[in-house]
């Protein structure tokens, strides 16, 4: 979303915040809250380092790899992008233990979480290395390079610079997923959310303060990678060869 | 035994059943959805700056918050102010407004799609700001954006097990019970997963064929 | 100069030496329509040709599968005596492997008509990317290499800055330096002047000039700048539907030029200037 729009939308959210936090007794569900934040921002980071390099894993296979390579890398990307993230949660959580293996929940919700962003992810690494223009491998043609070299030196870092305004809607994706995980019993915000709710019954104040740091993280997020975009460009201008 | 077949086929009749109250929170979500979008579509094309500010606000507050939270928000904040809710009511309304939030945009892109020129030929023959966009821009605005809508309502279409969490008996919630009362999960939970992937491929492919044949159609 | 006037159109006609590039039989086809068919054609070790000829007449495609770009439907590419499309397998030939195909494509630099320099990077690296990676230079010695080149195109002080920065001309001949950094036998060069503005053009045909009497090397040019072909190039070919309709020294094609095409050809581009 625009600039503008993000800058309105904290500053909104901040003084909602600092007035809920002005309501008496917010010492009650605070401490709880910022407990299952953490929680939360650890599933989240965990579970976004696992997508990126499945994405990547999985949209080189599918490009570059041997053909049972690259359909295991299609079958992967399918089942995770054609079922739901709660659906993949439950499978890793309720199905897995009766298979025999069993995992925490911690490890299956990351687990879950990184593979089901990690489909789309893939597809967002495929159209941003698919995006760099062909004269660009035709020039590492020209100087005779590998076309291993050739996408490590010349296309991936080209690419990488497209497709950070992607993830950063993906990571978004993943950070609102992560509430999926209080149903498997991990602590998360939304599990402190419902049980600070049971504790005191000052539902309004709780969820509409969870909807904030839910909203909070992700302009964090925003920030973030509009920060790492202009890091990834230095004095190159976004999306043109020369 | 990793797969018990016979289970499975007596599972199967329930679990179709119960893919009824699945598919009918989907429909009425997606509508929801539609109608709603459109209004958010319209409300943030307003000359009025509040109405602009606040319409994006909130759109962007549902669109980057979790549809669970707002889920639990509807069931258990609405009744503190007299509004109660059955699950399924609540579960069907979260749904709509959440993927309201994300139809808006699709419209907002379809409109702006539409070239200048005939916002400026329907000034020029004096037509209402209602009668332009009710006849000339949005019968312009919705066909190519329709495979966008499309997958919409296959993310919605997905998202529908997240209503297990207040209880509504669709598939999930449906699977779960039939897990613990049978103390084996592996059939209805894979069963349901298979359902959806199905139904999702189906639908991807059907979008697919829809978005190649409305853009052969010929345009101005 | 150039000796070899014998007809360059018969591969057996008795050469004085070994041709350096050598298409034989040599067809592309997109679908139905026939690019390039059956062409024959020797260049001798530096030996500068023009190739000439209207837009689809298959002359870009000539350099294009020269450098690999393109893949050839039918006839063999020899590049310094070697096939380059394909290798020697059991007394025959066959389609080359991707580690055959780069030993010989070593032989060969190309310069883009859009440059084509890599964004990412500075003018040096640029430069130094490929002897580094490609030919194992050390970074010193690539660095020693591709200053000495950009120095000599007249761009030593803009080893540091960055592609987006530099003028059509400037970028043009850091390609230039880019290619020959990776001492290419062959160099081609496909309408490398068409994308400039013209005051840019002359500083590119100098730095063209200089480098090829310089590093004696051996040039195919697609070019639509007849001026510089008529004072540096040994002999122009004239491209029409995939053959080459005529060929020679230049005062010949330019000044009395023998067949009705070429002479239509050269009669529309003069008069467009």
């Amino acid at each position: 979303m625009p600039l503008k729009s993000i800058v309105v939308t904290a500053i909104v959210a901040f003084a909602a915040g600092l007035v809920f936090a002005s309501f008496a007794g917010y010492e009650l569900f605070i401490p709880g809250l910022l407990e299952g934040t953490w929680i939360t921002i650890q599933i989240t980071v965990g579970g976004a380092l696992l997508a990126v390099v499945a994405a990547f894993i999985a949209a080189l296979a599918r490009m570059y790899g041997p053909a049972p390579i690259r359909w295991l890398a299609s079958a992967y990307i399918e089942v995770f992008r054609g079922t739901s993230a709660l659906v993949q949660l439950f499978w890793l959580f309720f199905v897995l233990p009766q298979l025999g293996v069993t995992l925490s929940p911690m490890t299956s919700a990351i687990l879950a979480l990184g593979l089901n962003i990690g489909a789309y992810g893939a597809e967002v690494v495929r159209g941003a290395i698919n995006g760099v223009s062909r004269d660009q491998w035709e020039a590492t043609i020209a100087l005779n390079m590998s076309r291993v070299l050739a996408l490590r030196r010349i296309i991936l870092p080209q690419a990488f610079v497209a497709m950070i305004p992607p993830w950063g809607n993906l990571f978004i994706e993943l950070l609102k997923s992560t509430a999926l995980v209080s149903l498997i019993t991990i602590s998360d915000l939304t599990f402190r959310a419902q049980q600070m709710n049971q504790a005191t019954f000052r539902t309004l104040e709780i969820f509409t303060l969870v909807l904030l740091i839910y909203l909070g993280i992700s302009l964090l997020i925003t920030f973030g990678m509009r920060a790492l975009e202009r890091v990834a460009t230095g004095g190159i201008v976004r999306g043109r060869a020369s | 035994m990793f797969w018990d077949w016979d289970y499975a086929f007596d599972v199967l009749p329930v679990l179709a059943k119960a893919s009824i109250v699945t598919i009918q929170a989907t429909l009425a979500g997606f509508i929801l959805a539609l109608v709603l979008g459109l209004v958010f579509a319209i409300m943030r094309m307003s000359r009025n700056r509040a109405v602009t500010g606040a319409t994006t606000a909130v759109v962007e507050f549902i669109r980057s918050t979790p549809l669970l939270i707002q889920i639990f928000f509807i069931y258990f904040v609405l009744p503190e102010f007299g509004i109660v809710l059955d699950a399924f009511l609540a579960g069907t309304l979260a749904l709509g407004i959440h993927y309201a939030t994300y139809c808006s945009e699709v419209y907002r892109a379809g409109i702006e799609a539409i070239p200048r020129g005939q916002w400026e030929a329907a000034t020029a023959l004096n037509l209402s700001p209602a009668t332009t966009f009710k006849d000339i821009i949005i019968p312009q605005a919705i066909p190519p954006v329709v495979p966008a809508l499309g997958n919409y309502l296959v993310a919605l279409f997905k998202e529908t097990p997240l209503l297990s969490a207040i209880a509504v008996l669709e598939l999930m919630q449906t699977a779960k019970i039939l897990g613990s009362q049978n103390f084996r999960y592996i059939e209805p939970i894979t069963l349901v997963g298979v359902f959806f992937l199905i139904f999702s491929l189906i639908a991807s492919a059907a979008i697919r064929y829809a978005e190649r044949r409305l853009s052969t159609i010929g345009k101005r | 100069m150039n000796d070899m006037t014998s007809s360059p159109l018969s591969p057996t006609a008795s050469d004085t030496q070994e041709p350096m590039v050598r298409f034989s039989g040599v067809t592309k086809r997109y679908g139905d329509l026939t690019v390039l068919d059956n062409l024959d054609l020797d260049v001798a070790p530096q030996e500068k040709v023009a190739i000439i000829g209207p837009s689809g007449s298959g002359k870009t495609t000539v350099l294009r599968m020269l450098m690999t770009l393109e893949p050839i439907d039918e006839g063999v590419i020899y590049v310094d005596g070697k096939p380059l499309t394909h290798m020697e397998s059991n007394g025959g030939l066959v389609r080359a492997n991707e580690k055959y195909l780069r030993s010989v494509r070593g032989n060969i630099g190309m310069v883009f008509q859009h440059f084509n320099l890599f964004p990412h990077m500075t003018v040096l690296r640029n430069c130094t990317e490929a002897p580094i990676n490609v030919l194992g230079l050390s970074k010193a010695e690539a660095e020693e290499r591709a200053v000495e080149l950009l120095e000599l195109v007249g761009l030593g002080d803009k080893l540091g800055e960055y592609p987006q920065r530099l003028s059509g001309g400037q970028k043009q001949r850091v390609a230039i330096a880019r290619a020959l950094a990776m001492r290419p036998k062959v160099m081609l060069f496909d309408e490398v002047t068409s994308a400039l503005d013209p005051e840019l053009v002359g500083e590119v045909l100098n730095a063209i000039r200089m480098l090829g009497k310089q590093f004696q090397l051996t040039m195919l040019m697609v070019t639509h700048q007849m001026g510089f072909a008529k004072e540096f190039a040994d002999r122009v070919c004239f491209f029409y539907e995939g053959k080459i309709h005529e060929e020679g020294p230049p005062e010949e094609i330019f000044n009395s030029p023998k067949r009705e095409r070429t002479q239509q050809f050269l009669s529309a581009v003069l008069e467009a200037g």
